[in-house]
């Protein structure tokens, strides 16, 4: 009875509030989770297929994890030197 | 000296979890010394039942490959001083451990701890090899539904053959009413099918949900009948007997109505 009262007069948050806050905060977390050595082969890999198409700068080329505020978003930010001459 | 006892099912689901979660805080409660142990690398959840998702620095593989000591891995619950979290990996998978390093550390557990659970993944592959290894005694976590008695069976059987103690069963989230109307299976149905012991019955409970988004276990909400079922299922555990819980008043009209309004056994 007395959680009752404290629902109608809102001393309490309701469950539901909580377990998303708390579930946002651990999937932050878990998604951030990636490794460095991850990371690190994704951009090789990224580094061999743009390189078919585009000079590419792979020394300031940057490849990261971000977080917006829905989702993970994987950042690339690769200078192009210059656009290869693709046979069409 | 503990003993070391593995939650397991076969199946996913059916509560391994939650069972886990609510026996070692019933135990603790007694005043025993409990260590859970997450054997579901990469998929952890325990941390979440316990509210202790945050506090998580080291885990199962860094202890079992020997990269630091059990003692700096362990995270004390909220609630009782006597309780203590092993947290599983989440970024490795179930090969980051092998069975004889689990039996190498429940071994080591057991000399600090009256009981050790160890909450085992869904599956009959290497985690659940893992989690069974260092075990002695099993409790096998079903629902009533054929999938999860189909699965259940499985289990009893692989545990038979490793030479494992008589596994015990919990059935959770029964429902009577369904029972009566002859659309679930009944408590002595399954014992008949599995032939194995009876540790409990866990009613299925709205409030579980509220106490799990709070992170807090059901064993200790005197409101929530899951919970009286666990708060039994634990002394159970401990050698006492306990006749089962009156399942029946779920879904009769008075204890709906009393349910709408606010009062009654919940």
């Amino acid at each position: 009875m007395l959680d009752l009262i404290a629902k109608v007069f809102g001393r309490e948050s309701p469950s539901a509030e909580i377990a998303k806050e708390r579930l946002r905060l651990v999937l932050v977390h878990d998604r951030s989770s990636v490794t460095p050595q991850f990371l690190e082969r994704l951009k090789e890999d990224l580094i061999r297929v743009i390189s078919e198409y585009m000079d590419i700068d792979t020394e300031t080329m940057d490849v990261r994890l971000s977080q917006t505020e829905h989702q993970a978003a994987l950042v690339a930010s690769i200078p192009v030197r210059r656009v290869k001459r693709v046979a069409p | 000296m503990g003993q070391v006892i593995v939650i397991t099912s076969g199946k996913g689901g059916v509560g391994k979890t939650t069972t886990t979660a609510n026996l070692g805080a019933g135990l603790a409660s007694h005043g025993h010394r409990v260590c859970l142990v997450d054997a579901d690398i990469g998929l952890r959840n325990l941390d979440l039942l316990l509210g202790l998702e945050n506090r998580i620095v080291y885990d199962l593989v860094d202890v079992a490959n020997g990269y630091c000591k059990y003692k700096k891995a362990l995270i004390k619950s909220k609630q009782f001083d006597n309780l203590f979290l092993l947290p599983a990996a989440q970024t490795k998978d179930k090969t980051a451990v092998r069975p004889d390093q689990m039996r190498d550390l429940c071994e080591e557990l057991k000399q600090e701890f009256d009981y050790v659970l160890v909450d085992s993944p869904a599956g009959i592959e290497q985690g659940f090899q893992n989690a069974v290894a260092g075990a002695e005694k099993a409790i096998i976590v079903t629902t009533p539904e054929m999938a999860a008695l189909r699965d259940a069976d499985r289990v009893v059987g692989l545990l038979e053959a490793m030479e494992k103690e008589r596994p015990m069963l919990i059935i959770n989230r029964y429902r009577p009413g369904m029972v009566r109307k002859g659309d679930m299976l009944a408590i002595d149905d399954m014992l008949e099918i599995l032939a194995i012991d009876l540790l409990g019955v866990v009613p299925e409970d709205e409030q579980i949900v509220v106490t799990t988004n709070r992170g807090e276990p059901a064993v200790l909400d005197k409101h929530s009948r899951a919970g009286e079922a666990y708060r039994n299922i634990t002394r159970r555990l401990m050698g006492e007997q306990v006749p089962l819980m009156n399942l029946d008043d779920d879904d009769g009209i008075l204890s709906r109505i009393k349910r709408v309004f606010g009062f009654g056994a919940r």
